[in-house]
């Protein structure tokens, strides 16, 4: 099978301060996967060139290639917007905005150019589904969603993620602000999304990433170290470092 | 979840405890056949009582891995470690019932006037013996290669009891009034050859620690 996403020989750069180092991995359709590393290895600057939002910061550099399907990210022509919406992002920090439920879900689809009303409701309530956050807010949906709990206003960034019909879902730490429960309940939606999306995802926790990832990459300054099966990482790695990472012998 | 130095120091007792079990297995092995060969009867139900304390200790072992499992999720070597250190418990167990079989054989003879000096057989148990030893000695020395070569000794095992299987049988064809006796010498020699493959799935575990590696290295014929 075609990876969905691929980076190939990617190194970047932060002025002079060299952040990833020759970095070169797949990230398989229909799957997820996990990027593990200490602090500063480089997992979230990899993370954002994979939607291009390493672009907001001025000064820095690129080398090597970026695909989706089979193309290039960056090539002439290309547009940011469209590739923003294909290769979606959820947060560290839930980051809900100052509106309602409904609202926030339909954002997105309004800043598409969709106002027409009944099929909006479609939508959001299919994206809310999705993120297995109807039931809880069907009957709040003209509440601010700055009133929900943490774990539901991140399944709230997702869904509004969800509603503009991604193809990829990056999540920088999406649990690391969350209750144990609401992280059980993010993981099993990853688990359900995956059938329809391709997931990449940057945690801290290394359980985390055993239970809810099919492949995993370890960053260390910089460098992608090991990448693998989970099962595999997890349990003969290869490399002496990641070893020592997942056992918690450093980091 | 334990510190990483407080987790490394549960994981050496953890180890130890497997050390220690194998010398308890070795002394049942050794005690089995002398008791056997001397006929010595009070040897022989020490080792059936001793066999109790290896049961104990097997399951010390594995509650102490059950324990270190649920409370440090261990991944990678630790992992390995931890699993292995419970299936060999398990393999030694069994070594440890079959000497304990051998013992029972030996108050089954009791006092009857031996069939035959035993030769083969205290050779056998000296092998397996020393096949364990070597294991163990790998398992804390982390070597794969060394228990590579100790699996396929298992094939002298082999070659042995085929060698006593066929004498026995001439005994039995030439007087059959040897029968029972003869019998009861086999199911020792059979013991014995049963342990010498459970020394081989401890060889397997040790291969597993250090190299991650699944490997079957059983290449017993029985
Ligand atoms: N905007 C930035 N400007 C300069 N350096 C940065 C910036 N963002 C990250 N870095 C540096 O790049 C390296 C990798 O950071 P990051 O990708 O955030 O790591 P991680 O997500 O693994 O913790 C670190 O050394 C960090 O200090
Ligand atoms: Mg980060």
């Amino acid at each position: 099978m075609n990876p969905k996403m691929q980076a190939i020989n990617v190194s970047f750069y932060y002025g002079k301060k060299q952040a990833l180092k020759n970095v070169s991995v797949d990230i398989k359709e229909n799957e997820i996967t996990a990027f593990i590393g200490p602090s500063g290895s480089g997992k979230t600057t990899f993370l954002r060139l994979l939607n291009r939002m390493d672009e907001l910061v001025r000064g820095t550099r690129l080398e090597g290639r970026l695909l989706l399907d089979g193309e290039n990210i960056r090539g002439t022509g290309r547009d940011v917007v469209e590739l923003r919406r294909r290769v979606g992002m959820v947060f560290q920090q839930p980051n809900p905005f100052p509106k309602t439920i409904f609202e926030n879900v339909a954002f997105g689809r309004r800043m598409l150019g969709m106002s027409h009303s009944q099929k909006l409701e479609e939508i959001v309530e299919k994206s809310l589904r999705e993120a297995a956050l109807w039931d809880e807010v069907k009957d709040d949906l003209h509440h601010s969603g700055l009133a929900l709990s943490g774990g539901q206003q991140q399944r709230l960034c997702i869904a509004r993620m969800l509603a503009v019909e991604p193809e990829v879902i990056l999540m920088d730490e999406p649990c690391s602000g969350l209750d144990p429960i609401s992280t059980l309940r993010i993981e099993e939606l990853m688990q359900e999304l995956k059938k329809q999306y391709t997931i990449a995802i940057v945690t801290h926790n290394m359980q985390q990433a055993a239970r809810a990832s099919d492949w995993c990459g370890f960053f260390l300054l910089g460098e992608m170290l090991e990448y693998g099966a989970t099962g595999e990482i997890f349990s003969r790695p290869q490399n002496k470092k990641t070893e020592d990472y997942i056992s918690g012998r450093f980091g | 979840m334990l510190l990483r130095g407080s987790f490394d120091r549960h994981l050496h007792v953890l180890e130890k405890e497997v050390f220690a079990m194998g010398d308890m297995v070795d002394k049942a092995l050794e005690n089995a056949m002398h008791a056997l060969k001397n006929q010595d009867l009070k040897l022989a139900q020490q080792v059936i009582d001793d066999d109790a304390l290896i049961d104990k200790k097997r399951i010390a072992i594995e509650s102490q891995g059950v324990q270190l499992m649920v409370t440090q999720q261990p991944v990678a070597s630790d992992l390995r470690i931890i699993l292995s250190a419970l299936y060999i418990a398990v393999d030694m167990e069994r070594i440890a019932d079959h000497a304990e079989g051998t013992a029972r054989i030996a108050l089954m003879i009791g006092n009857e006037p031996p069939l035959k000096p035993l030769i083969d057989l205290p050779r056998m148990t000296d092998m397996v013996r020393d096949m364990l030893r070597r294991t163990l000695d790998a398992l804390a020395r982390r070597d794969a290669e060394c228990v590579r070569g100790i699996s396929a000794e298992d094939d002298n095992i082999d070659n042995i009891y085929d060698q006593v299987f066929r004498e026995l049988l001439t005994f039995m064809i030439e007087d059959p009034r040897t029968i029972t006796r003869a019998t009861r010498l086999m199911w020792a020699a059979h013991n014995l050859e049963r342990s010498a493959d459970h020394v081989t799935n401890i060889c397997e575990r040790v291969n597993f620690i250090v190299t991650g590696n699944f490997e079957e290295m059983r290449t017993s014929k029985y």
